[in-house]
């Protein structure tokens, strides 16, 4: 992309998360992000403010049930992905990290599932459906840690 | 100040119309509601359906206390602000949200000491009558722990080794 300062060495990540709690969750990550070069997407615009300076783009929110919805977002993800071509792809969840996560191994790009602090008692459906996807799968529950499960490396807390 | 916050993606009219009752009951009128699609208007307490980011910040900021869903963004959302926080879980068999996860959330978080929870509206009512007690569980700082930074920055940058 001409205009932007990138060298090889400048990884591009892709940090993606719906609303509420899961955009919250992916803003106290910003310090893994630190050197790269950030393209943020979530559900309303208004959360640009909350990252000043970096890229954002909002998309539209979908749950399980609004399959047209869904659709909508699975194909402006495919546009998002084709034009930043992300090195790595990170996500709280919930949809919009499970379409980014699934296009982001597609594209060859490094996947990190980070569920949910909510999710106390199992991993989140999204979560499970990403597992063989993501290059680190991690739960913020030690608990939940398993050999052939989730990871924890502790919390967003 | 009392700020009252349902979170950015539904109602929760059960919670909203118990701090109603209280505040109507107690005489109570500094308490400022956030209601979502709300079927349930309430009559005594000031309320909107939505703040953008900014003004719930804003909101959050001036509140003595926080009464919340048992939401992360509210959470944390307090945390950060050293807010003193009581959190009612919304259920999934009554559709307020798609399962029981704020139960075991709200829970482990209190067993946890970041927040005081109220189960029900009976419950929300009875620790309303004594807010005082919900004391704040000392201010989280802006960013996620150190050792899952380094696990994500791992991956994000994996030739610099740790």
């Amino acid at each position: 992309m001409a205009g932007h300062q990138s060298t090889k060495q400048t990884p591009r990540v892709l940090a993606i998360a719906s609303g509420g709690g899961h955009w919250v969750q992916l803003l106290r990550l910003r310090p893994a992000f630190e050197g790269a070069r950030v393209t943020y997407v979530s559900v309303r615009p208004a959360y640009a403010s909350d990252v000043p300076g970096q890229r954002f783009i909002a998309i539209n929110d979908a749950t399980r049930w609004d399959k047209v919805g869904l659709a909508k977002m699975a194909f402006k993800l495919l546009w998002i992905m084709l034009r930043v071509r992300p090195n790595v792809v990170i996500s709280t969840g919930a949809a919009p990290g499970y379409f980014a996560i699934r296009l982001g191994k597609l594209l060859g790009a490094r996947t990190i599932w980070l569920d949910s602090i909510a999710n106390v008692e199992e991993m989140s459906m999204t979560g499970m459906l990403v597992k063989d996807k993501a290059t680190l799968w991690l739960t913020q529950w030690p608990h939940l840690a398993a050999e052939n499960g989730p990871q924890c490396h502790g919390s967003v807390l | 100040m009392i700020f009252v916050t349902v979170g950015a993606q539904m109602a929760f009219d059960r919670m909203i119309k118990a701090v109603d009752q209280w505040a109507g009951k107690s005489g109570r009128t500094d308490v400022f509601a956030q209601i979502g699609p709300a079927e349930y208007t309430p009559r005594h307490i000031a309320h909107t359906g939505f703040l953008e980011p900014p003004q719930f910040a804003e909101r959050a900021k001036a509140a003595r206390v926080i009464v919340a869903h048992a939401g992360m963004g509210s959470i944390i959302t307090a945390l950060t602000m050293g807010k003193p926080i009581l959190v009612m879980p919304r259920r999934g068999d009554l559709r307020e949200t798609r399962n029981d996860h704020q139960i075991a959330t709200a829970q482990r978080l209190s067993e946890l000491g970041k927040v005081v929870v109220a189960m029900d509206e009976e419950e929300l009512i009875e620790r309303l009558g004594r807010l005082e007690e919900v004391s704040a569980a000392g201010a989280i700082g802006p960013y996620a722990q150190d050792s899952l930074i380094a696990a994500v920055r791992g991956v994000v940058f994996p030739t610099q080794g740790r």
